[in-house]
């Protein structure tokens, strides 16, 4: 079977990327490993609960009207409405360290002012920063990647202030340990910042729903249980592609949404000496408690914490299992909804690594899953409400399970650090969208399946 | 299609890319980038509804040649004359 393109993978990246494709005429097939589409933003069922993973909350959120930003861009790329997604603005999340909070809301006006009134001798450094912020070309493919620590600190001189910005924007997306590319931070403190938070009453189901029947609807062909076994090249090119159930087939171009190295991986001359240095290494552990009341009825109102237990945000993979001195608390249920949700949720989020998750046996893995959701509850109710008594459920998923169920190489959920920005690979006729592409988050992946769909396959004729 | 014809077409294209906009004042000699609120991935869209509605294969190089709605009548009155 011949196509015009063939996508690997039906997370957000691959599903937009086919969108565009097949609105286009373009033969496209996307295949995806799992059962389930949405990749490493999907969704679960356990014990009678409808289960998210990923999404806490979609970033870039702005009123309907806005135009120039993102979340608009992609709508009219997709051919989508803005109630499409149904998406409903957050109430309020705060980051919290020892001594200070910073709350911030949809309304980037009400943020400026939180810095000021905590860090008043910052008030002319923050405005400094705004200004390299907003004047940075950060979709620039072709920019030289600079380091934002090294910016930020030349600006704003309180490393306390500094920690605090970059605690939310790398928890949400920073593959790299400890700084960050400085695009990908202005990205980031739009996305979180000057835009906001919010959440289609339904979670990520919403999205995915919307993508696949879109998808469907222009015509693409969407293979589910079908992992690609490998690549066969020849002249610099992906000659044909070999599928786990034995069918062979070939693509004028090839996007790839499973990861760089993950990719290269299946190159019938893979050398991995070339590749493996590029490996993610950030995972994280994430534990979700079913409540049998909702939060606010506790007088929890906050939607997103990003907690830090000192003045230094240490963000790298842990030396033992999880990593609690920081993390993030989410509230599926404090988004303003139309109605509440069947149930009360929290989310917790913590740092963890995928060397000592993995290593461990069956039972020891389930201990120290249940020895660590203990240890963070104990650290959390200090941030919110101690909700421990109304818990009725509880799942906890590990850089173990994220492996499983999206082949990431290490459960690394932001990808490599070495991001590919132009989508492009040595082969001439395969390319890379997704989370190693460059754009993360919900919006910056839908942006990658959509740019690399522009840019390698319809700019192309 | 008559000169005035492919102009209304690459209207009602922008208009259905870009809804929200008022076309009405939209001068021919201006770059329609200057004058509306569209995107270099909107202007693509431009490209690829010519090309899924009318067959019409632009090339990169020749995206330039749409930049203004003069120019842009005057580079595909040939391809779509005919239509």
């Amino acid at each position: 079977m011949h196509y015009d393109v063939l996508i690997i993978g039906a997370g957000m990246s691959g599903l937009a990327a086919g969108i565009r494709l097949a609105y286009y005429g373009k033969r496209v097939r996307i295949v995806e490993k799992h059962y389930r589409v949405g990749g490493l933003n999907s969704f679960y069922s356990l014990g009678g609960y409808k289960l998210d993973v990923g999404l806490h909350a979609m970033t870039n959120y702005v009123p309907k009207g806005v135009k120039l930003s993102p979340l608009p861009k992609l709508l009219r790329q997709l051919k989508l409405k803005a109630e499409d997604f149904g998406l409903c603005p957050q109430r309020m999340s705060v980051i919290k360290f020892p001594d200070t909070s910073l709350r911030f809301n949809n309304d980037f006006d009400f943020f400026v002012q939180e810095v000021v009134d905590n860090f008043p001798r910052q008030a002319d450094n923050f405005q400094k920063l705004l200004k390299t912020i907003f004047e940075y070309d950060e979709l620039n493919l072709h920019a030289k990647p600079i380091s934002a620590r090294e910016v930020v600190s030349s600006i704003i001189s309180d490393p306390l202030l500094s920690n605090m910005i970059f605690c939310p924007l790398m928890f949400y997306g920073n593959a790299q340990e400890n700084d960050m590319e400085f695009g990908q931070f202005v990205i980031m403190f739009k996305s979180i910042f000057c835009e906001g938070f919010a959440r289609p009453q339904a979670g990520v189901r919403q999205i995915l729903d919307v993508l696949v029947k879109k998808y469907k609807a222009c015509g693409g062909e969407l293979k589910m249980r079908c992992a690609v076994t490998s690549l066969k090249c020849a002249n610099s090119r992906v000659e044909s592609i070999l599928l786990e159930n034995g069918e062979v087939l070939t693509a004028d171009r090839i996007l790839s949404s499973a990861g760089y190295v993950e990719t290269m991986k299946l190159l019938t001359d893979y050398d991995s000496s070339k590749f493996n240095s590029h490996a993610g290494q950030l995972s994280f552990v994430e534990f979700i408690l079913v409540l049998n009341k909702e939060p606010a009825e506790m007088g929890y109102e906050t939607t997103i914490v990003f907690y830090n237990n000192s003045d230094i945000f240490d963000y790298r993979r842990p030396d033992g299992l999880v990593d609690v001195s920081s993390g993030v608390i989410c509230c599926p249920n404090n988004f303003q909804f139309e109605g509440p949700l069947p149930e009360g949720m929290i989310r917790i989020t913590n740092l963890a690594n995928f060397d000592l998750w993995n290593r461990l046996g069956e039972e020891e893995y389930k201990a120290q899953k249940a020895a660590w959701l203990e240890t963070t509850l104990k650290k959390v109710v200090k941030f919110i409400p101690d909700f421990r008594d109304s818990i009725v459920f509880t799942d906890i998923f590990t850089p173990k399970t994220i492996h499983k169920f999206t082949g990431r190489i290490n459960g690394a959920v932001y990808g490599t650090p070495n991001k590919i920005k132009t989508g492009r690979t040595h082969l001439d006729n395969l390319f890379i969208c997704g989370t190693d592409q460059g754009f993360l988050g919900i919006v910056g992946a839908i942006l990658s399946g959509i740019s690399m769909a522009n840019l390698h396959v319809l700019q192309k004729g | 299609m008559t000169k005035e014809q492919i102009k209304d077409t690459i209207l009602e294209i922008i208009a259905q890319i870009i809804p929200d906009e008022d076309l009405s004042n939209l001068k021919g000699d201006i770059p329609i980038r200057e004058q509306v609120e569209l995107d270099s991935m909107d202007f693509l869209d431009i490209i690829m509804e010519l090309r899924k509605r009318y067959g019409i294969e632009v090339p990169e190089d020749d995206y330039i040649q749409l930049a203004t709605l003069d120019s842009s009548v005057a580079y595909l009155e040939p391809r779509m004359r005919e239509l």
